[in-house]
């Protein structure tokens, strides 16, 4: 699905990705993991082209990502912080998505999903944070592409919407989709993800299943195996 | 792109400055030829302040216009279209949309007022076509400051820099050169130096074309031989273009190197 070779990327003095090698296999839901500033955020938007790597290359089924913007007619992206054109309404942003990549249906039944109907006709300057999170992810989720990511989508959402989001991610899995998240909590990494991909200090640290965490740290639950790799490494 | 530039120029539209950037205008224009009651005269007054205001906003909007959009940006960048499409299609927007105010708040009054009667037009035409240059031109610098800015204080502040240099500035310096090297034969040299600033370029060829030269003595004899004819004026529209032409395709060279 994404394969990722020797993926180099440096801000300024700042190396944030070195030598990253990771492979996607179809299907499944992978959390991508990692300490403040290790680079989660960039190897999401390396696979989107957003950041140009320095070195290294990336094919997302296939392809290789470099000029070429089609690819990503088959990724749903949900960026991490929701800010959206305040003049719009939400009813208008959506149609203006849906124009600028392709005709779906599907918005409607997200919105239903996430109760977002009485807030279709106001403008998006107007909305809370939570509200505008709902709207990205009816954004996100409505094109039925095969590969998903998603980064931080839990921010500011209620415990009703979160249970809601659950589903809807289990949902597109069992339809046998891939799905990138990157979160910070961990609880709701252990519950939906199938596969773990730690990255400290720009590199891949570990790649595999939670038990396999476990075994490996040797701690009796996840999120005290997550926390002993970071105090290991002294991150 | 013409998407994009669709949705910028709607969300501008609706945006609260451009009607009180059109009203703006439309007032200027109004109070001038009541008060003036004289359509040349009006068309002086309005060339400076246009001459001055055009880049303030151009400057301002545009990187007011960019930073505002980040976050959007970012969500367009992650759709499957060209980055150079996107960039472009908002740059657009926001000059077209400026533009408009511009030429739709001083055109009514004076359509009105009897434009099309009026020996003016063709004054007041090359008025509103070195407006529009402005905009274009200043809009496009502003996108390129604050492309190569992530901060948006620095920003703000290289735009309102370079608004001064080219408005106020430039003008001092070139000043101060003529005088220093006075004994020296000028005139070829200060005409480069006036092609070289748009803002310059713009003023000398709408006073030039008002003939009120005779009142800038032998470098304004010098000044009417060339802008006066048709190559001057086509030099400098082509001098203008490039000015147009350079900082946009900087504007598209930068947006694919750059990382979101």
């Amino acid at each position: 699905m994404v394969t990722i070779q020797n993926l180099h990327k440096k801000f300024g003095k700042n190396q944030v990705l070195s030598g990253v090698d990771l492979s996607i296999s179809e299907g499944g839901i992978f959390a991508v993991l990692g300490p403040n500033g290790s680079g989660k955020t960039t190897l999401i938007k390396a696979i989107l082209g957003m950041v140009i790597p320095n070195k290294g290359d990336i094919t997302v089924l296939g392809e290789n990502i470099k000029k070429n913007p089609e690819y990503r007619h088959k990724i749903d992206y949900l960026p991490q912080i929701a800010n959206f054109p305040s003049n719009l309404k939400v009813k208008e942003l959506i149609k203006m998505i849906k124009d600028l990549r392709k005709p779906t249906s599907e918005d409607q039944r997200l919105i239903d999903l996430f109760k977002l109907d009485p807030f279709l006709d106001k403008k998006l300057g107007n909305l809370s944070g939570g509200t505008k999170q709902k709207v990205n992810l009816v954004l996100t989720f409505m094109f039925n592409s095969p590969l998903i990511i998603l980064d931080e989508p839990t921010t500011g959402l209620d415990p009703i919407s979160l249970i809601r989001l659950k589903d809807l991610i289990k949902a597109e899995k069992a339809k046998g989709k891939t799905i990138l998240i990157t979160s910070h909590i961990m609880s709701f990494v252990e519950e939906i993800s199938d596969e773990i991909v730690f990255i400290l200090e720009g590199k891949i640290y570990f790649k595999g299943s939670i038990s396999e965490l476990k075994t490996k740290t040797q701690q009796p639950d996840f999120e005290h195996a997550i926390a002993s790799i970071l105090t290991d490494n002294h991150a | 792109m013409l998407k994009i530039l669709k949705y910028s120029f709607y969300d501008l539209m609706r945006s609260r400055w451009s009607y009180v950037y059109f009203a703006f205008y439309l007032l200027l224009g109004i109070v001038l030829l009541f008060l003036n009651n004289d359509l040349s005269k009006a068309v002086i007054t309005l060339m400076n302040v246009i001459i001055v205001l055009v880049p303030l906003i151009g400057t301002i909007f545009g990187v007011m216009y960019y930073y505002n959009n980040k976050e959007f940006t970012e969500l367009l960048l992650a759709q499957p279209l060209k980055r150079s499409s996107i960039f472009m299609g908002q740059y657009l927007g926001v000059a077209l949309s400026l533009s408009m105010s511009l030429i739709l708040g001083l055109g009514i009054p004076f359509v009105f007022y009897g434009l099309f009667q009026s020996s003016a037009i063709w004054d007041f035409s090359l008025l509103i076509i070195t407006g529009t240059f402005l905009t274009l031109i200043f809009t496009a610098l502003a996108f390129n400051i604050a492309l190569s800015n992530e901060n948006k204080i620095k920003g703000f502040g290289y735009a309102i820099l370079l608004w001064l240099f080219l408005a106020v500035i430039y003008d001092g310096l070139f000043l101060m050169t003529l005088i220093m090297f006075e004994d020296y034969p000028l005139d070829k040299l200060s005409l480069i130096g006036t092609m070289l600033n748009p803002i310059d370029l713009s003023r000398t060829l709408i006073l030039l074309k008002l003939d009120i030269s005779a009142l800038l003595g032998y470098t304004g004899a010098v000044f009417k031989q060339f802008f006066g004819t048709n190559v001057g004026l086509i030099v400098s529209f082509v001098m203008l273009s490039v000015w147009v032409v350079l900082p946009v395709s900087r504007i598209i060279y930068k947006s694919k190197k750059k990382d979101f």
